[in-house]
């Protein structure tokens, strides 16, 4: 058998642990910065290049992941030995290598390739391709993945949406894809040099809503062709596969492989308010060509399940960045004095951050509700939708008021909160992504 | 990881929703109009429920049940008496909180005597109703400065003050009343004393006319050299100035989640109505995003995702309970979020369903009422959010007031 996940969760604990990363790291930032603000402006380019895609194992029919079994119907808030060393490994990872990083990459707007290699030893994306494939995956755990997204955006929400760009599409294809395109692409994601991928599916137009798709994919012999905008796309210059949404004539909404090299694809760098280390886009698909076999999976592929998964991943990025301004603001609470005695001994400071903790705790286990519906299979539309509507609502208030509590300084960039104000406003805005 | 409820408090729950609304929804407006009079109705729901409790591991309605659970030795994961009390109680709320407040032997005088009664004080009160009677005319959220005494005399107490706000005082059979022992040894000297209705000096002063849960009554009593003796002393006589005030505390981290499960049955109810009423303009089935549909469905939505909210935060109160984690800021934490959903959301019913949300014609207006009291008593929206917040800063109740 090959490594079980957890080994790479281990292996990757110790190479947390050394601090060599964290001085390469901030070495190569300061260059890197200069060196890449130069070559930049707003522009309209090509994507990045695709990578050959060997197509080697190739398998006729999909291959699927279990869901994990044996679990009582109690209810039951305690999650395994596994996750909780899962916990504590990407815990260590977000602390010690994402949130030094969070700075730089977001006035660079770009996530160093160093930290995404560091990410990659992390072995997330083996939890995505199926053991058939090269990956460790047996069972589709979205509860794990929750976990890990929550933990990897306690240091940065952008951050963590960079690392988790590309393990979103392979999550989809394992989930999803048919057997040719999980043997074409999955292998890549495991790659020496992980393939870059990005969900898309926002579109620039104002109350946008994603059963109103207006990118269409018109069906033309052996084609589709392609044609519309997606906007705050993750990875937009370096992504080499895109998973887009269109909507098609009587098979509604659908997703496609549509790779950056296809010709009329091209990519705007259109920075956003926030998420800035993920380098988000517009993606531009001018008449796109691309042959039949790029439409994801089969006509049971469940777009709104798919749209699901993704607001649950954000929901956990929500719930992960609001916990590092409660932690945050109750550091800076505590040592901030006014008036002779810290600030935290006023109620009116103090109810605040009561009041960050209950709502993030609200978060918390809303999203825990719908993802282990999801894990077991069960309907989880409603729980789905409701933790969506709750996370965004709350994750903005508590990103509103991580500002107000640090009062001017926290409007300035000496400190994370306002980063976070501005990251957070996406948990409302972004759809697709990601994908648990 | 799952959050939902287990098959084996389906029953209990499905068997509590009846009874809601087969014998609570049709009195429940006759008792919010008669307010003071006694629902004899309840009678005999409470012998039946006496009767079910005997053989099951949590009450319907019981506060009495919910306890700190000991630690399962083999580290499996339960659900017990402090959710299955919870489901009990958030179902007949759905049906009338003011009749379940007025629940035979089910009172929190009964949950303070299941909490720190001795074997015999547990067996010598067994099967009756007991009050309780913290709050005094000047001090309510600040339970520890009662004025209330408790003087020794022989074989007896000497109770002299005055208590208001007694939930059933009237009509059960004991207040469990909390007085000093000494006053000037602060809040550790507080001790409770079961003192049963009839007790010369113990005068009934008179009953609250409120804005809700009328079926309830709210009671004023006396007490005039009232004389209790010494084995109505509920726990240690003790003074403890080292163990202060934590023990007597400690009931509340398992009533909090119970009131905060009251608010979700109040809620759950105005909300079913609000949307059976409004069915028409609810077309969507959880899909669209909220900001593209009309306002009348987006804050259905919207009120439904803070219901839940707040109901699986009670739930994670009561399971850490049950299976012996410390609790107390969850406890919080969950009646707070509960007590202010619950109130907002009962009156934007209200407000969505117009002049028949208004009118006593429906239920709505009632429950809009009825919601308040549950963001007040078992600790208001405010000591909810101090107690959250001293466990959040690490501050001590003498750096944040
Ligand atoms: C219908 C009903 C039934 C009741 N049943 C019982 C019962 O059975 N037994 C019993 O003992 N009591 C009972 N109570 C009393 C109830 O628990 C108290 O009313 C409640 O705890 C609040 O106390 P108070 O009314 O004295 O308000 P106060 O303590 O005077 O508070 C007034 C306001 O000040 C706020 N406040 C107080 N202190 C602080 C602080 N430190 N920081 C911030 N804000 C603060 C409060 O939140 C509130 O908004 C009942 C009350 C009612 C109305």
């Amino acid at each position: 058998m090959s490594k079980p996940p957890i080994g790479y969760a281990l292996a990757a604990m110790n190479s947390v642990a050394s601090s060599e990363w964290i001085d390469k790291l901030g070495l190569r930032n300061a260059i890197e910065k200069l060196t890449y603000q130069g070559t930049k402006t707003g522009f309209q380019a090509l994507g990045a290049a695709t990578r050959q895609f060997k197509n080697v194992n190739k398998q006729l029919n999909p291959t699927r992941l279990d869901k994990p079994k044996g679990q009582s119907d109690l209810f039951d808030l305690s999650i395994t030995d596994e996750q909780q060393m899962m916990k504590d490994t990407v815990q260590r990872f977000a602390q010690d290598v994402v949130r030094p990083a969070a700075a730089t990459a977001d006035s660079a707007g770009f996530t160093a390739p160093d930290l995404l290699a560091q990410a990659t030893e992390l072995g997330l994306a083996y939890f995505a391709v199926p053991e058939s494939l090269g990956g460790a995956a047996v069972e589709h755990s979205p509860i794990t993945n929750m976990i890990v997204a929550e933990e990897l955006a306690t240091g940065d929400l952008g951050i963590a949406v960079a690392i988790l760009s590309s393990i979103g599409v392979a999550n989809a294809i394992t989930q999803w894809g048919s057997g040719e395109q999980q043997s074409k692409y999955l292998p890549a994601f495991l790659d020496e040099k992980p393939l870059p991928a990005a969900i898309a599916i926002s579109e620039p137009t104002p109350l946008f809503n994603a059963n109103e798709l207006n990118t269409t994919a018109k069906a033309a012999g052996d084609t589709y062709i392609l044609h519309g905008k997606k906007s705050c796309v993750a990875l937009i210059e370096s992504a080499e596969l895109f998973l887009v949404a269109a909507t098609t004539e009587g098979k509604g909404n659908q997703l496609f492989l549509v790779e950056s090299s296809n010709e009329g694809v091209t990519i705007e760098k259109s920075p956003a308010k926030g998420l800035k280390p993920a380098n988000v886009g517009t993606l531009v698909l001018n008449n796109v060509k691309v042959p039949k076999q790029a439409l994801l999976g089969d006509a049971n592929i469940n777009y709104q399940t798919l749209l699901n998964y993704s607001r649950l991943a954000w929901c956990a990025l929500a719930c992960g960045t609001a916990q590092a301004v409660l932690d945050y603001t109750i550091e800076y609470a505590n040592d901030r004095v006014a008036f002779g005695e810290p600030i935290s001994h006023r109620q009116s400071v103090a109810f605040m951050i009561a009041n960050i903790g209950i709502e993030l705790e609200g978060m918390r286990v809303m999203t825990q509700r719908a993802v282990a519906l999801a894990e077991r299979g069960e309907d989880f539309q409603r729980a789905a939708y409701l933790a969506h509507i709750f996370c965004a609502d709350k994750a903005m208030e508590i990103g509103t008021n991580g500002v107000q509590l640090l009062g001017g300084h926290g409007f300035t960039k000496e400190h994370p909160v306002e980063r976070w104000y501005r990251d957070l406003r996406a948990i409302a805005v972004m759809e697709g992504g990601l994908h648990l | 990881m799952y959050l939902e409820l287990p098959n084996k408090l389906k029953g209990l729950q499905m068997m509590s929703a009846n009874l809601a609304k087969e014998m609570f929804r049709p009195i429940s407006r006759k008792y919010d109009l008669a307010e003071h009079e006694y629902p004899k109705e309840l009678d005999m729901i409470a012998n039946m429920l006496d009767g079910m409790n005997d053989g099951e591991q949590g009450g319907v309605a019981g506060a009495t049940q919910s306890s700190k659970a000991k630690k399962p030795d083999n580290g499996e994961v339960k659900n017990g008496s402090n959710m299955a009390s919870l489901i009990g109680i958030q179902e007949l709320c759905w049906g009338d909180t003011g009749l379940l407040l007025s629940m035979p032997r089910q009172g929190l005088g009964n949950a303070a005597i299941a909490a720190v009664a001795n074997e015999e004080q547990l067996e010598r009160f067994k099967g009756k109703w007991a009050a309780m009677a913290i709050t005094e005319p000047d001090a309510g959220s600040d339970s520890a400065s009662i004025r209330t005494t408790a003087k020794k005399d022989g074989d007896y107490y000497v109770l002299n003050g005055e208590k208001i706000f007694i939930t059933s005082g009237a009509r059960a059979d004991l207040i469990v009343v909390w007085a000093s022992v000494d006053p000037s040894l602060g809040r550790a000297a507080i001790k409770s004393f079961a003192v049963e209705v009839g007790t010369p000096g113990l005068e009934l002063a008179r009953l609250e006319h409120k804005l809700g849960i009328k079926a309830s009554d709210t009671a004023a009593y006396i007490l005039d050299n009232c004389r209790v003796h010494k084995s109505n002393l509920l726990g240690d006589p003790e003074v403890k100035v080292e163990k202060g005030f934590a023990g007597v505390m400690e009931t509340f981290d398992n009533t909090r989640p119970l009131v905060a499960g009251m608010a979700v049955g109040v809620a759950k109810a105005s909300l079913e109505k609000t949307k059976e009423l409004l069915k028409d303009c609810l077309k969507d089935n959880y899909t669209t995003p909220v900001n593209n549909l009309s306002a009348v469905e987006a804050g259905i939505y919207k009120m439904e995702a803070e219901w839940e909210a707040a109901r699986l935060l009670t739930l994670k109160a009561a399971w850490m309970a049950d299976n012996a984690q410390p609790n107390s800021k969850e406890a919080s934490m969950a009646k707070a979020k509960a007590g202010r959903m619950c109130n907002d959301i009962t009156l934007k019913c209200v407000e969505l369903c117009s002049g028949l949300g208004y009118s006593e014609t429906e239920l709505i207006e009632k429950w809009a009422r009825d919601s308040k009291i549950l963001d007040i008593f078992e600790g208001t929206q405010q000591i909810q959010q101090l107690i959250v917040a001293r466990r959040l800063l690490g501050k001590s109740s003498a750096e944040l007031r």
